[in-house]
């Protein structure tokens, strides 16, 4: 029987064993202050984070992970930036008309962020499901460190957030981005651009420069947080397979 | 943290703190009305959200689904919004602002709520402390009692119906407000609050406001006219 390309990565995103492995639980902690009430004793879930700029692949590679840890077993669950039911439309809406001041923008993201905890992330991890966030407090940071915010300030906001088990920097060179941007988008988005910022008046020079400074900011904030460098200028195959191998670690309680 | 005043900004910030029904909105205005009428540059400002915060805001409160967290989150984003686009360039263009609540409003709710206050306070970091605030210090009763007479229907979070104190609203609210009232008088010194005897007559409290107001700020430099 012929092999399809398609079917041929099915097989090898199934398990050789149909045995299930049984993730080891670690022991989970806040940041700061973290969330009243919450006991983190009772999360056993893991918590997996992938950052990344614009085009670095950061979806794809996750619906792959999502594939293969369905696959073997694991319940899966997803967050990301903008997605809380209670402030998302009014967070898109006030991107679009860039009405709100940057402390005010800020603590939108963070309520977003809150919301995405206590609504989606503690009851998975509670019920032992793989949390698989697409950005984290890291781009939050990063963006209003660039935009001149308090660092110390940051922190504390950001005290409410989990210690993930692991966190995955898809790094890649800026030329590769723009040419993933160009592909994904066909134009370079106002924000990812950092056009409030007022770099350049020119959007590609601009993209350039405020890409350049983010990347500064995930450097520092690396030897901070301690993320794993991932080299995404690599095949999306490449890449998954790196990270599939680091999440079994993590899986195995390591 | 620091006051306008000692940030070297031209104008200067009178902050009202209270209990609801403890008669502050009242005394605001009466002030408000006094500044304007001897000429000088006034404005009065109120907890008036931004359309996006308050969509955001009361979607969230019609749902309950707002957590001590993200109820804390959702109004320090309001006061942002208010603190970036009207009280600082206010202050910066030299105008007396009087604030109807201020951050010390969120410092005691948002403990009350669970929060964690070194939490709530960093959050509100950003914010220069006023240049005066006035706390109208009401029996826990008599505050209790303005407000339950003239509107029974309570809402839902307003009532602290979420934080479990009681299945009744009223005897909820009542727990609250003692709880806020607790939290208050607790920050009054650190924050040099001038305390005013919310059970005098209206008219004995707006003569101490006024006094303290004119000894503390020179007022001539707040003329229309000067500017």
């Amino acid at each position: 029987m012929a092999t399809t390309p398609r079917k041929a990565k099915r097989l090898a995103a199934a398990p050789r064993t149909p045995e299930v492995i049984i993730p080891k639980p670690t022991p989970k902690r806040f940041y700061g202050e973290g969330i009243p009430g919450v006991d983190e004793e009772k999360l056993r879930g893991k918590l997996i984070v992938v950052e990344g700029a614009d085009g670095s692949g950061r979806s794809t590679q996750i619906a792959q992970l999502v594939q293969w840890l369905e696959g073997s077993g694991h319940a899966t669950v997803q967050v990301g930036l903008k997605r809380s039911s209670l402030v998302s439309e009014e967070l898109e809406k006030a991107q679009q008309g860039n009405i709100l001041s940057r402390t005010t923008l800020s603590l939108f993201y963070a309520t977003d962020f809150a919301d995405q905890v206590e609504n989606i992330m503690l009851p998975a991890l509670k019920a032992g499901f793989m949390v698989l966030a697409d950005r984290y407090i890291y781009t939050l940071m990063a963006r209003d460190i660039v935009r001149g915010m308090d660092e110390t300030w940051l922190k504390n906001l950001y005290g409410i957030a989990l210690v993930p088990d692991a966190v995955f920097y898809l790094n890649i060179s800026p030329e590769q981005l723009v040419q993933r941007n160009f592909a994904k988008n066909k134009a370079l988005d106002y924000w990812e651009s950092g056009m409030d910022l007022g770099l350049s008046r020119d959007m590609f020079d601009s993209f350039l420069k405020y890409q350049a400074l983010m990347a500064l900011q995930f450097k520092r904030l690396q030897s901070v947080y301690g993320f794993e460098m991932v080299d995404a200028d690599r095949s999306t195959e490449d890449v998954n397979a790196d990270l599939r191998r680091k999440i079994e670690s993590v899986l195995a309680g390591r | 943290m620091k006051t306008f005043a000692e940030l070297g900004f031209p104008g200067r910030l009178i902050a009202v703190e209270g209990l609801d029904g403890s008669g502050k909105s009242t005394q605001i205005y009466l002030l408000k009305r006094w500044l304007e009428l001897r000429g000088l540059k006034v404005f009065f400002s109120e907890w008036n959200s931004s359309e996006l915060v308050k969509s955001a805001t009361s979607k969230g409160k019609k749902m309950t689904l707002l957590t001590p967290t993200t109820f804390s989150l959702i109004h320090a984003t309001d006061f942002a919004d208010r603190y970036e686009r009207q009280l600082v360039p206010l202050l910066r263009a030299g105008y007396l602002v009087l604030c109807d609540r201020y951050i010390f409003t969120a410092f005691a709710r948002d403990v009350v709520r669970t929060c964690p206050p070194e939490w709530v306070r960093g959050l509100y970091s950003f914010a220069a402390l006023p240049d005066m605030t006035f706390f109208f210090r009401a029996d826990l009763e008599v505050s209790l009692n303005r407000i339950l007479d003239g509107r029974p229907e309570l809402k839902y979070f307003e009532a602290g119906m979420d934080m479990g104190f009681s299945t009744d609203p009223y005897e909820s609210f009542r727990i609250f407000q003692g709880r806020m009232l607790e939290q208050y008088l607790a920050m009054s010194r650190e924050f040099s609050f001038n305390v005013i005897n919310a059970n005098e007559t209206v008219e004995t409290q707006q003569a101490i406001l006024r006094k303290l107001v004119a000894d503390r700020i020179d007022l001539p430099n707040y003329d229309f006219k000067k500017a």
